[in-house]
Order: structure tokens, then sequence, then C-alpha cells
């Protein structure tokens, strides 16, 4: 069917629930004592209880509990004595051939999540399950239909993962995908996850129907499994739309299924239908007794529960407006920052920008630094020391290095994973360069390139790049591009 | 050490203590052909043990003795899947180290045990009797397994079970029939037969056997041995292969009351590998054997005669639990027929509940990682060529049922249904036992059958376990004890069998434990005098 994924909606509005699975950042998994680590050897991470060997038996990782209720108090969840229950299906990267899962009590029930947009999104629940292997199919296309055989990978089943299943709450593909940034933000903030989509450790599956614009009811939905990108999502939300809406407009009837998105074509496809969905055969597990998390333990996870994504945006947003400074970049600058802001935040990188104000760093400097730099790298900048980190941009901010200078010692830093900044400094050669040193190479080169020196006097601004560059060669990048266009300007106006 | 009692059969003629020459000569000098006749056989635990442990006997020397008897025995009786000699006569050297070097060997020092097919055995094929799991070798021990071993026991061999320990007469092995010992033309009961018959035969003086229905009770009552099925929570699991994962026990099979208190008390207390374990140990955990439990007697002892497991027994087994009720009396017990109406609901229940957890927990025999492998390598060819070739009648029959009982739109109605049957046993047994502190009743309605006699008709093999069902559904401990015999129908209802063991069965509640083993052993000291089996392996 041809679908028209930009118009193909009008008069028809998307219903649309998210379920997130989300890894729990735990040390061993789930239910036994191997390494939930991403990325070793195949099968490395494996005993006879995440092999499902003969005999073997599930016990609970009470640190996954522990994340769970973290996650649970910051979307606002009843956290409540809860069981698991076996969720049977024969799949063979699923090495018992069940899952353990919770099903009718989960340990969090209820809650909502604030969208930055304003929206509350209702929180159904979130509970806990493992993962399962991972399995790769060989030859082909890489896809099971055609492919020659299968390996599997059984690291990461066991793995203990949080389901996070919203209300039908969202109403556009843009909501949907501030919903995941926002849970991720949360995540990450709560210390229970690393949701990194790439790496498979965040999950999407997503709900939708179409109805009448103004209609009340819920239609038939559609279930989409497995979007591993917010742009996929967000691709596969409005493919999806247009399609069910196309549907009703040409007089047909949605049916209920479980869809497949193909990042290639950019569309979704028929994966099962109802008839032929799993009877899962929940039962309560009778390996494990029933999880009753005492008021104490919760009270005590609530009280060093650190402050969530929206407080910390909003803290750092009162930075820029107390210091009266970047209002008058307009709306669109505004947004920008807000972007940066939330990215900082979503990926626990906001720290690195209050120690540097902190410092003295001015907010822009330092969001700017902190946004582009060391946002780059993730992983490293998150375990830099915030203090050192501080002191680097306070060196810039006194003019002590250029910006060329400090892109290169955070480089250093970010490489080590430490490391005192003037130390660092001074080994790369980056003595700051007196103004005094600056005007006298800035002379030099505007004698040696009169004709570029007359254009730029003429009103060529641009030029100045020219003449920095110029000036960066001869000082080894040592010069700041600032007082070198302070001193082209001065010269211009005193010619 | 008490001699052997009148209840816990003694081979006529066979010397209480070790003999050392016996052991030196017994691999070479133990095929004669005459019938075998093994001083070992009369064997208890304690005695072993205690030979062991002061250096009158070596743990070589017995094991190695034992290892004989089995060797010319057990072609006859098919007890034994496999027999692990070499790796049992070195644990049995590492014990007589551990003597020669001044150090601790352990309570069970020397002493050889089997164990049931389904606990995994580290290196040794564990096979649940099963084609799926032909050849498997965990590559860990079960909890009770290396329990034994730290105590200084060794196991020498896995006993033949019916597969994956579904069935009541071990006649569901995918590998051999075991012959009870005293008619071998008869089952020795299941699932547990092999364990039952081995120590029956005085091939073993302990083993261990794992009890979902019955499956350590029964077999005992059949083979007229010792058999224990402990409270729920008592034993770890961790390494049973599961069956109902809520029912299953691993439980120890003697000769004898204080061996089976021995065994029980080295294989009891909490696993952190098994979260349904108990955490806080009872005060008698590890101490079942002590004077103050098993000479206690029943002085004072109130005593419930269960109608509905005695009832409904064959007459001449029904006689033997009166004679057995009325011996406690005269020991000074209160006795008193009681009824729990409720208990016929036990049987449909646990045929809805352990089928259903049994379908979940066979569901891993795919054919991915271990055991049979079959299929034309599609991931849903190989699962169901696997599992339908590796799988026996019966076991197939049970995870159709659970499936079934657990299907959406069944749910309610089967396994919902039976789960809350189990809540209201549990009422009705609490109800019993605030009046009475055990109750008393048949371990099997009959004694053992003849082999092929039910084969073919699953719901008569189903009511073997009618008298053991309800303990494991509510969770309880419950023993048999073995009480006389009776004569066993002959062929085509006409003349008379041979006389056959009954087994007397004492229940107690959750973690009565004590009180159990206190009327088990008085009953122990007034039964009748039961000649052990004569195997005579030209019969065999
Ligand atoms: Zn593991």
């Amino acid at each position: 069917m041809a679908v028209d994924a930009s118009g193909g909606s009008v008069g028809y509005e998307p219903v649309i629930g998210l379920e997130v699975h989300c890894e729990l950042a735990t040390a061993t998994k789930l239910f036994c004592s191997c390494p939930n680590s991403f990325g070793d050897e195949p099968n490395t991470n494996v005993c006879p209880v995440c092999l499902a060997l003969p005999g073997s038996l599930p016990v609970l990782n009470e640190r996954a509990v522990d994340l769970a209720i973290r996650v649970g108090l910051a979307l606002h969840s009843d956290v409540r004595q809860c069981t698991f229950h076996r969720k049977n299906y024969f799949y063979p990267d699923m090495p018992k051939d069940y899952q353990i899962s919770q099903y009718d009590e989960p340990l969090n029930a209820g809650g909502w999540l604030d969208l930055p947009s304003g929206t509350r999104v209702g929180v159904t629940r979130a509970h806990l399950e493992e993962d399962t292997g991972k399995t790769v199919h060989m030859g082909g296309t890489g896809r099971i239909h055609d492919a020659t055989f299968s390996l599997v990978d059984y690291n990461r089943a066991g793995v203990p993962l949080l389901e996070i299943v919203s209300e039908p709450d969202i109403r556009s593909p843009q909501e949907a995908r501030e919903y995941v940034a926002e849970l991720r933000a949360i995540l990450v903030a709560a210390g229970a996850s690393k949701a990194r989509m790439e790496e498979g450790s965040m999950r999407v599956d997503v709900n939708i129907s179409v109805r009448p614009a103004g209609s009340a009811s819920l239609a038939t939905r559609c279930e989409i499994k497995n979007l591993n990108s917010l742009r996929s999502l967000v691709r596969a939300l409005e493919y999806e739309i247009a399609r069910q809406a196309e549907v009703y407009r040409s007089g047909g009837s949605v049916v209920q299924e479980t869809r497949h998105f193909d990042e290639d074509t950019g569309r979704t496809a028929s994966l099962r239908s109802k008839e032929e969905a799993h009877d899962y055969r929940y039962f309560e597990e009778p390996d494990l007794l029933r999880l009753v998390p005492g008021q104490e333990r919760v009270d005590a996870i609530a009280a060093g529960l650190p402050a969530m994504p929206a407080q910390r945006r909003s803290e750092i947003a009162a930075l820029f407006s107390s210091a009266g400074a970047g209002t008058g970049g307009g709306a669109g600058a505004g947004g920008a920052r807000e972007d940066q802001i939330a990215g900082l935040v979503e990926n626990g990188l906001d720290g690195l920008l209050l120690a540097a104000v902190n410092g003295g760093v001015s907010p822009e400097k330092a969001l700017a630094r902190t946004a582009n730099e060391a946002a780059s790298r993730i992983d490293e900048a998150l375990a830099l020391d915030p203090e050192s980190y501080g002191r680097l941009l306070v060196m810039e901010e006194a003019g002590k290095l250029t910006a060329t200078q400090v892109k290169a010692v955070l480089s250093e830093m970010l490489d080590e994973g430490r490391g005192d900044p003037a130390a660092i400094a001074k080994r790369l050669g980056f003595e700051t360069m007196g103004a005094g040193s600056i005007n006298a190479s800035v002379e030099e080169v505007v004698a040696s390139n009169a004709a570029e020196w007359d254009r730029y006097c003429s009103g060529e601004d641009k030029l100045a790049q020219f003449f920095i560059g110029q000036v960066m060669k001869a000082t080894r990048g040592k010069a700041d591009g600032k007082a070198v266009v302070a001193e082209l300007q001065r010269l211009r106006s005193t010619r | 050490m008490r001699s052997a009692g009148p209840g816990s059969p003694a081979r006529p003629g066979s010397p209480e203590g070790p003999d050392s020459s016996e052991g030196s000569d017994a691999s070479s000098g133990s095929t004669p052909s005459s019938g075998p006749t093994p001083p070992s056989g009369a064997m208890s635990i304690a005695a072993i043990a205690a030979a062991v442990r002061s250096g009158e006997a070596s743990a070589a020397g017995i094991v190695e003795q034992y290892l004989g008897v089995i060797e010319a025995m057990d072609a006859g009786v098919g007890a034994f899947l496999e027999v692990a000699g070499e790796a049992a006569i070195a644990a049995a050297r590492r014990v007589d180290a551990l003597m020669a070097s001044g150090e601790d060997p352990g309570p069970l020092a020397g002493v050889p045990l089997a164990v049931k097919d389904n606990m995994c055995t580290r290196g040794v094929a564990t096979t649940c009797a099963s084609r799926i799991l032909a050849g498997w070798r965990p590559p860990y021990d079960a909890t009770a397994v290396a329990r034994l071993a730290a105590a200084g026991a060794v196991t020498v061999g896995k006993t033949n079970m019916d597969e994956f320990a579904m069935g009541s007469s071990t006649e569901n092995s995918a590998v051999c029939v075991t012959h009870n010992p005293y008619d071998p033309s008869r089952v020795p009961g299941g699932s547990s037969g092999g364990s039952a018959a081995a120590v029956a035969a005085g091939m073993i003086p302990g083993a261990l056997g794992s009890d979902t229905g019955g499956s350590i009770r029964q077999p005992a009552a059949l083979c007229g041995v010792v058999g224990v099925k402990p409270t729920y929570g008592m034993v770890s699991r961790y390494g049973l292969v599961a069956f109902a994962s809520s029912l299953d026990q691993i439980g120890p099979l003697t000769r004898s009351v204080e061996d089976a208190a021995l065994l029980y008390s080295v294989i009891a207390g909490h696993d952190p590998a098994d979260s349904t374990s108990i955490r806080e140990e009872p005060e008698w955990t590890g101490r079942l054997a002590a004077p103050d439990i098993l000479e206690k007697g029943v002085v004072g002892t109130v005593v419930g005669l269960l109608r509905e497991i005695t009832d409904g027994a064959d007459p001449e087994v029904r006689s033997r639990v009166l004679e057995a009720a009325e011996g406690l009396s005269r020991l000074g017990a209160t006795v008193e027929e009681v009824s729990i109406p409720e208990l016929r609901f036990a049987l449909p229940a646990y045929y809805l509940i352990a089928p259903a957890e049994a379908s979940s927990n066979l569901a891993r025999y795919d054919g991915m990682r271990y055991g049979l492998r079959l299929g034309d390598g599609s991931a849903e060819s190989v699962m169901s060529t696997t599992r339908a070739a590796g799988f026996g009648a019966e076991v197939k029959r049970r995870i159709m049922l659970g499936t079934y009982a657990l299907s959406a739109g069944y749910y309610d109605a089967y396994y919902g249904k039976a789960q809350r049957v189990r809540t209201v046993l549990v009422s009705a047994f609490d109800a019993a036992y605030r009046r009475f502190d055990v109750l008393l009743g048949a371990a099997s309605p009959t004694v053992a059958f003849r082999i092929g006699e039910k084969v073919n008709d699953p719901l008569a093999m189903y009511m073997s376990d009618v008298c053991t069902i309800p303990t494991n559904l509510a969770g309880h401990p419950a023993m048999s004890v073995p009480f006389g015999t009776a004569p066993a129908p002959g062929g085509n209802g006409s003349a008379t069998g041979p006389a056959m063991p009954v087994g007397v069965q004492v229940l107690a509640p959750r973690l009565g434990e004590p009180a159990m083993f206190s009327v088990a052993a008085a009953l122990e000291r007034i039964a009748p005098v039961t000649e052990p089996p004569v195997l005579d392996r030209q019969e065999l």
C-alpha cells in the first residue's frame, strides 16, 4: 500500500502508548552472579543458572530491585509487594524457554512522567524481568528468513530489565520522542541504566491506534516492536499513523497485530496477527518468593534519590536568566540553548557545567564547551572530575589558554580520564602568550600580507579569519583568537 | 549403636560390624556363582561411619566392598543407571587421607550412597532416565550431593527412576526396568524406584530420592525401606532437576529410621542458592538422630488415624496400618480416628499443578544447549523433533495436561482452582494438627504390583499416589516406615501371591519432623519381623 506519510493523517488523531525496556546498571545479572556487561566475547558471561542447565535455580539480585525502586520513585509509582511470573514461549535465545517477569503484581504500579513541553503522561507500571540472549542470523541479509544458520550469545540472557509501560496518553510522534528522551534522562539521573538505544540497553515498543480527531473512543491498535533509535521511533509512528488513517479513509478496518518497522524502506509490515499471538501461560514463578520491599527500604532509597532532570534543567536555565545574559538571542537561540541543556542533563553532564560556573566561568561559555566538546565523548566525560574540568574552563575564561588549546587539553583529559589541566597545558607547551607578543605577531603578519590588509581595511571583515590563521601559524596556536581580532580592529581604526 | 531392630531387615547370618577381610578381596572375590549374601548389606550407615571414624575400617575398603555387591547383584535388580566406581574409590581414599592426617572426615565418613538420577553430580551422567538428557554430565553438584560429600559420604552411582520423576513404578524409565528385590516380577514403586530397590537389596546402605507426589514414600513402602519426604524448603532443591518446583523435595531412603535421620540431618539446612529454602533453620536441624528424638517414645503423643488414607487401602495393607496404630496405643500414645474430607480434592489438584509446573520446567529441553539434538537445522524443527523423540509417553502426557491447564481461558477453571484447593488443604490439615501431633495411614494403597500391570492404565497408576500426594500439596513432612507384609494378589485375581512389604506413613505438620521421627522410631521397634529379600541370581 502506498502511504503518504506527510498528509495522510489529516483529520485523524493518533493514540500512542509506549513500552520501554531498559537494562539496569547492575554489576551482575538478575538471577545469577555472572557479570552484566556489554560487548564481551560471546558466551563468556554464563553459568548454570543463566544457561538454564537442569537443576539450576534463580536467586534475585537485590541491587536490581533497588534500582527498579529508584525508577519507580522517580516516576511517582506506588512501590509495593509483588510476585514474579513465568512467561512461557519457545525461543532459542531464551535458555529456559520461559522468561521470568512480573505479571499482575508489578513492583512499581501507576505513576506519571511530565514532558518538558508540559504534557503529563501516565505510567501504568514499571516491572522487573530478565533479558534474553542475542541471536545473530548468519548468511543472506542477516534476517531470519534467509539465514543459513544462527548463532546465539547468552551473555545478555538474564540481564536485568525494567519494562516501563505508559498509558496511551501520547498524541504525536514528537511527543513520543520527547517521552523517550525524558524517560532516558530520568533513568540516567536515577543511576538505574545507561539507557543507550544504540547499544540496545534501551528498546522501545509502541502501541498505536488512530481515531477521528475529537473522538474520545479508542480504536484497534497495532504494536510496533523493537524501535532502536529516536529517529526510527518517529519515522515508524509517522508511517503507521498515515497507514491506519488511510485504512479508515478507504473504508477498511485496522487489524490488531504486531508490526515490524523496516529501517530501509521506512515502512511497517505485519509480523503476526492477534490470532497468531502467543499464549504465554503466565503462572507464578515457584522458584522465587514474593518480593516484599519494606517501607524502610523504600524510604532509604527515596532519601538517596538525586535531583531529577526537570529540576536540574530549571536550575541551569536559572543561571542564564539570573546572569541577565543571553536573553537577546531570540526564541531560536533560547530553544537551541534549551536543547543543549536538556542534552547535558539527559546524559548526566550538567555537573561539569555547574562546576565550571561555580569556578567563575560564564554560563554561556560553560554551556558551549560542555555541550560541544565534552558531550562529544559522553563516556569519558562522565568519568571526568568536575572540579578539574571547571579549572580548565577558568583558564580559558582568564585568557590563559586559547579556545584551540582548551580543546587540546580537554582531549588529553578525556583520553586519560583524569589529570590536572594546568599540568597538561604545560606539557603540551601551551604557555600563555602575553598581549605584547600577540600584538607584535599581528603587526608582522599585517606587514607581510599588504593586499589582504587593504581588503580588510576596506570592510571585508571575513579576512579577519585569514589573519587569525596566519597568527596562529606563526605562534603555533598559542595566540588567543579574540585577542588577535581585537588588535586587528585596533590597527584598522588607527590606520 | 542400637542393634538392628526387627523392622530393619538384616541379612541372615551376616555380621553387624565391618569385616576388613571382606573389603580387601571384594572386587575380585565377589563374583562366585553362589547367591550373593554380602555382609555389607546389613551394615547401617551409623555403623559404617562409626567404623571408619574409629579407624576400624577404611573408607576405600567399604566402598570397594559395596561396589562388588552392586557388580554382583544389580544385573538382576536394575537399580543403577551408572556406577562411578573409580570416582567413588578416589573419594573414599580422600576420606582415608583425612583420617590419616588426623582431620575430621565428617559424620558420614566412608558411607557409600546412591543418588537418584535427577540430582546433578559433577562429571557423572545425570539423565533423569530420559533419552533427552542421555549422556549429559553436569558441571556442578546438587547442594544435597555436595553436603553428603562434605560430610564424608561417597556417592557410588546414580539410580533408575521414572523419566523426570513422573510415575509410580519406575517403568517410565527410558533406560531399563527396575525389579522389586522381594519379587522380581513386581515393580519397586516410583519414581525413586532405583534408590528404593538398591537399599532394599542391600546394594547400598542409603540413597537419596526425590518426592513430588510420593516418589520417595511409595517406593520405600513397596520395597520395605524407610523413606522420608522433608518439610518443603528444609532440603535445598539446587541441582535437583525440576519436575514440579513447588512440590519437589529431596529426601533419604534407608534401612532404618536412625539412618534416615542421619542422612536427613546432613542434607538439611538453608541454601542461599535455593530461594525457597527455609532461612530460619529450626532448632532440630542437623540433630534428628539424637536420642531425645529417636528414643523419646510416644507416651502422650496424640496420633490421628487418618481414614482417607487408611480405609481405601487394600484390606491387608489396612490391617497393618491398624496394627501399627494399636501398637502405638500400647506404647502410650493416644490414637483416635480422624477424617479430613478435603483430601479427596488432593489427587485432582495435584494432577493440574504438577503437570502445569512440569510443562514449564521441561521447556528447556529444546536441543539448543545440551542433551539430545535432532531436526533439520531450523530452530523450530530442532525443538519439535528433539522433544518428540526425546520424551517418553508419560512425560508428553503431563506436558500436554499442564500446558492445557495453564492456557488462556482455562487457567481459572483448572490451575487457578487447583491452587485454591491447595489453600483449603493446608487449612484442613492445620485444623487436624491442632488436635493431633502426627497422623497415621498407609503410604501406598497396595503392595507392589506386577511389572506391566498398570502401564496402560494411567489413572490406576496415578491412584498409587493417593496416600502421599496431600502432603506434597501442603508442603508438610511425611515418612514411610516398613511394617510387616501383606500377601500380594496373585495373577488373574486367583491364587495368593508372595508376601510383600507394607509401609505405614507418618504425617506431621510443617517442621514437625521431631515428632514424626519419634513416632517412626517407635513403629520400627514394634514392627513385625520381616525376612529380607533373598536374591537368587539364577532367578534374576
Ligand atoms: Zn549466570
